[in-house]
């Protein structure tokens, strides 16, 4: 009978053995059983403006939660009447949150407005049972910026799949677009995790292994922007009702002042519950708010290239300051009654196409080949070299996503057009008035002015001029880029923007500021619209000497600049430089705020 | 007045430290099943169970020193007065008692609940032993075979209609002493035979089954020609096991209830359903499972605190030492099992009576049985059967009824040398 006995031991004891110590399954089973991981989510990263104000900030949202099992003893008719909800309607979401589970918060009410949180919380003692969860969602107090700022979305399940999202879970929220998306991985913070003990009603049981794996959740770092929320928001109040684009620039900084895209939107409109309803209506609109106009649409620049023009002609030493060239309507037509051109300041101030259409040509056609194909060809591409060094046809840097490069054509493009000896001057020659095979995008035609404003050379623009509580800067936009001329050249033509807007004659006569002893340097531009009315452009930079701002202002279907974008460049300088509008001056808020332009017979 | 140092002379030490092991270690671990991180109660905190079974181990110490006492004899002449007793508590429960949890097997004086089917252990294991010192079981004398069949077997008759089954079936383990006692072989063998058609039956589709019978039988008779002179008996043995095939299946599927449906599948198939009828062998399996080598350490077991196994302290005290103490611990506690069983074989041979030796056998038994099903669930190879592990499960009814069951062995033990003076 013994043996019966040793038997079964010897079999319950190596039962036990692959039981307990070889199959390990029965372990991890143990863990899924009571432990559980709870996630404790960073505060994401603020942004500030400039001047410290506030532009993005996490928003707590209050959700009700109610434990069905610890209700006790409420008196449920006051709570209705506190809560504005019918006695149906409570007795009904009771029955949902039981359904779920009795120990278990499941919401009762979400959303609570700030006034019913504050309401709530001195009562919240009376209904024991109920809770108040708080969750954070992105909030702009200012409904300002939105094109640059971006928002965040949920991670997509393509995404979660690759390895540099694996700190993502699905459900996580990550930057989609905008500033949001570009310093994602100084804004998010690190994930904080807790493991805890749950008995088998999933009732906590306090921390597992004294939390020694535990690690709690970093917040993320919060940027400084370049913007100056109250220039923004002028702008914004301008360009409201019209489309267009206002890019402003600290030239010696390259740091971004102002950065409007028209028509905008609401940015509060993309966070939370919300907002994938909301983006499909802003998709679907026809206005196409979503457009990030400074960095993705391209216009050619029109006459604010003529000043790259005079710039490259002077470096290559094909003209002076002090070169003439008739004002010959036979080449290209010039829509100006203005003086002979016999300077290049004269040319700047009037536009004048027949003089720049000289002055390309001899910066194209220098005789570097007795083929007259062959010469062309390489100064064509000589002179690309210079416009690149421009940032022209290239992605600037800008610290945004998705930027537009621009175009500007090579030889090789007309080459595969026309062949290698089907084309010469007269085939492009509508490039030196900044039409034809150009495009620009605003932010790099404000960047332009920057680079002028600082004879000859611009830092990348960016937005974020620092991180963290010291603020620290972003290498990348320490460094000066320099341009290909040399920046003694910078100075005539310096002296031509400033008589657009200082002679009475000038197409930028109404930015003039000079009353204010403000001389801004400016150029007016069109750009020709086969659609409808052209598009207006004025650019510039002011003052003079040492130079606080460089701005490029598009307005669609406005036609000429000069009654309609440069009166509001000139707003947005004199609001900046001086921190209001001055008295005499008013009167073009109404006239730019209301779109009388438009209504204008030129 | 020379009694008493007779007694601690003659007394079998050893089991004595066995029990003693088993009660500190079983009392040790009922406070480690039940005890709740939270509250950190005391081990001698009398609303939980630690308290109480301390209570119970007091008590046990008394009815210990009780049964010494008594004189030795009593226990033999007075066998069929104690059987005939519980007989009578047991038919008095089944009429008054009021269902706790579906069985009407508990009855109540005041705060004590006492569960009479626990006392009928020891009672049939007299009444029995004290039977077979009477006949000779090597001698067909169905007469008598009858009367101790039906000595057996009323008691877990009685126990079966208060529901309470696994009780009942702790009644089978008396098979084991009649066999010692001189019980035909054939008996386990066909009994052993019979259990595994029946686990077969419930393991493979019953047509593989019935084809396999077929099969085996065709080429027992190929083989062995001189079967085809026995032709008829051998298709009688084959149509008996086809028969019970189906019986088996007709058995479980209608005449069972659910619940005992239930705990035959979860035997055969835990993960079926691993929240309903399968959530005690696999909770159960997970809490032993996870304690490793060494186990969790004393008081760590999460399985067993956070309440994921039923019945902890009492039917799976086992998780508890299996989570907290590991294989380590649980060798120790099959160790200590072995230990005392063996030490009771060697009591029981050493003898001198009929009646001691068969009731030694008994004693072993029942323990023995007890040991194999309640180990036996825990780890999936037995099915769910409310039934202790003896001196280690919470509950008085439980530890008193062993005590009982070991020591009047211990109580005839001691005298063992009067008897052999006396013959």
């Amino acid at each position: 009978m013994q043996t019966i006995f040793f038997v079964v031991a010897a079999v319950f004891a190596i039962k036990l053995f692959f039981i307990q110590v070889l199959n390990t399954e029965y372990k991890h089973a143990a863990d899924a059983n009571t432990i559980k991981r709870v996630v404790e989510y960073p505060f994401r990263g603020l942004i500030y403006d400039r001047e410290g104000k506030l532009l993005v900030q996490n928003m707590p949202v209050y959700d009700l939660m109610v434990v069905p099992k610890e209700i006790k003893n409420i008196d449920t008719l006051r709570f209705c009447q506190l809560f504005n909800i019918p006695l149906d309607e409570f007795r009904l979401k009771i029955k949902t949150a039981k359904a779920y589970s009795y120990v278990k918060p499941s919401p009762f009410l979400q959303k609570l407005s700030p006034e019913e949180f504050a309401a709530l919380q001195d009562n919240l003692v009376e209904f024991p049972g109920f809770y108040i969860n708080a969750r954070n969602v992105r909030g702009y107090p200012h409904q300002s910026l939105a094109h640059a700022l971006g928002y965040i979305g949920e991670v997509s399940p393509q995404k979660l799949e690759q390895p540099e999202y694996a700190a993502y879970a699905a459900g996580d929220y990550l930057g989609v677009s905008g500033i949001e998306h570009e310093y994602e991985k100084i804004l998010m913070g690190k994930k904080g995790v807790k493991y805890r003990m749950v008995n088998v009603r999933g009732i906590d049981k306090g921390p597992f292994k004294e939390g020694q794996y535990d690690t709690t959740a970093v917040a993320g770092q919060d940027l400084v922007s370049s913007i100056d929320l109250e220039l923004q928001q002028y702008g914004e109040r301008m360009l409201k009702g019209k489309r267009g684009s206002i890019v402003a620039i600290e030239p010696n900084t390259g740091e971004i002042l102002a950065f409007i895209s028209a028509p905008f939107y609401d940015p509060n409109l993309l966070t939370g519950k919300e907002l994938g309803k909301n983006y499909l209506s802003l998709l679907r609109d026809p206005e196409k708010p979503l457009y990030n106009r400074p960095i993705k649409a391209t216009y050619p620049p029109g006459s604010v290239f003529k000043l790259v023009q005079a710039l490259i002609a002077l470096e290559e030493g094909v003209i002076t300051p002090q070169t003439g060239y008739p004002c010959n309507q036979s080449l290209v037509k010039c829509a100006h009654g203005h003086p002979y051109p016999s300077n290049l300041k004269i040319a700047i101030e009037n536009s004048c196409n027949p003089y720049f259409y000289q002055v390309f040509r001899a910066v194209v056609n220098q005789g570097r080949s007795r083929n007259i194909y062959q010469d062309t060809h390489l100064g064509l591409d000589k002179w690309r070299d210079h416009v690149l060094s421009f940032g022209f046809a290239d992605n600037l840097g800008v610290d945004l996503p998705y930027e537009n490069m621009g175009i500007i054509a090579s030889s090789r493009y007309y080459d595969k057009l026309y062949g290698k000896t089907g084309w010469k001057y007269p085939t492009f020659y509508s490039m030196s008035i900044g039409q034809g095979e150009t495009g620009v995008t605003p932010l790099q035609m404000a960047n332009l002015m920057a680079t002028i404003a600082n004879r000859g050379y611009y830092i990348t623009p960016h937005l974020i001029r620092g991180i963290g509580p010291q603020q620290q800067p972003l290498p990348d936009y320490q460094k000066k880029n320099f341009t290909s001329v040399a920046s003694r050249h910078y100075e005539p033509v310096i002296e031509g923007m400033a008589e657009v807007v200082a002679s009475r004659r000038g197409t930028g006569w109404w930015a003039n500021l000079s009353h204010l002893g403000i001389d801004i340097c400016g150029k007016t531009g069109t750009v020709q619209n086969p659609h409808g009315k052209d598009h207006a452009v004025f650019a510039a930079f002011a003052p003079r000497v040492n130079p606080k701002i460089a701005i490029a202002v598009y307005i669609e279907n406005a036609g000429f600049g000069s009654i309609s974008s440069a009166p509001l460049a000139s707003l947005m300088i004199e609001k900046y430089l001086t921190g209001t509008i001055s008295k005499p001056r008013q009167r073009w808020e109404g006239w730019i705020e209301n779109g009388e332009f438009y209504k204008s017979k030129h | 007045m020379e009694r008493a140092p007779k007694i601690s002379r003659n007394i079998d030490w050893i089991t004595v430290a066995i029990y003693a092991a088993m009660l500190l270690l079983g009392w040790i671990n009922v406070y480690a099943a039940v005890y709740s991180p939270d509250l950190k109660q005391s081990i001698f905190d009398f609303s939980i169970n630690s308290g109480k079974q301390l209570i119970w181990i007091g008590t046990a110490v008394i009815i210990i020193i009780v049964l010494l006492v008594i004189d030795y004899k009593a226990y033999e002449s007075l066998a069929y007065v104690v059987y005939g007793f519980i007989i009578l508590l047991l038919i008095f429960t089944l009429i008054f008692a009021r269902p706790i949890a579906g069985s009407r097997s508990w009855l109540e004086f005041g705060a004590i609940r006492i569960q009479p089917a626990e006392f009928a252990k020891f009672a049939t294991a007299l009444a029995v032993s004290k039977f077979m010192s009477t006949i000779n079981l090597r001698q067909q004398n169905w007469k008598e075979h009858a009367i101790l069949a039906g000595i057996t077997l009323l008691p877990p008759f009685l126990i079966l209609l208060s529901n309470e089954t696994g009780s009942a079936l702790v009644f089978g383990a008396f098979l084991l002493a009649f066999f010692r006692e001189g019980m035909s072989p054939l008996i386990l063998i066909l009994g052993s035979i019979f259990v595994a058609i029946f686990i077969l039956t419930l393991l493979v589709p019953k047509l593989y089954f019935v084809i396999a019978i077929t099969l085996l039988f065709g080429l027992a008779i190929w083989s062995n020609r001189r079967l085809l002179r026995k032709i008829t008996s051998v298709v009688l043995i084959y149509a008996a096991v086809v028969g019970m095939v189906f019986s088996v299946d007709f058995f479980v599927n209608n005449i069972l209830q659910q619940h005992q449906q239930n705990r035959i599948k979860a035997l055969i198939n835990p993960e079926a359903d691993p929240l309903g009828f399968g959530w005690n062998v696999t909770q159960s399996k997970i809490a032993i499972g996870s304690g490793g080598l060494y186990g969790k350490g004393f008081l760590e077991g999460t399985q067993t605190k956070f309440d994921f196994v039923p019945e902890q302290s009492t039917d799976f005290i086992f998780c508890t030492i299996g989570e907290e103490h590991g294989w380590i611990g649980s060798l120790v506690l099959i160790g200590l099992f072995m230990a005392l069983l063996s030490r009771i074989i060697f009591i029981a041979e050493r003898q001198k009576t009929v009646f001691g030796r068969s009731y030694g056998y008994c004693v072993a038994s029942i323990i023995f049985f007890h040991f194999l099903v309640n180990i036996g669930m825990t780890i999936g190879l037995a099915p769910v059967v409310g039934i202790p592990l003896p001196f280690f499960s919470y509950g008085g009814s439980s530890l008193w009824s062993f005590t009982i069951l070991l020591f009047i062995l211990l109580a005839l033990d001691t005298h063992r040398k009067q008897d052999l003076t006396r013959a």
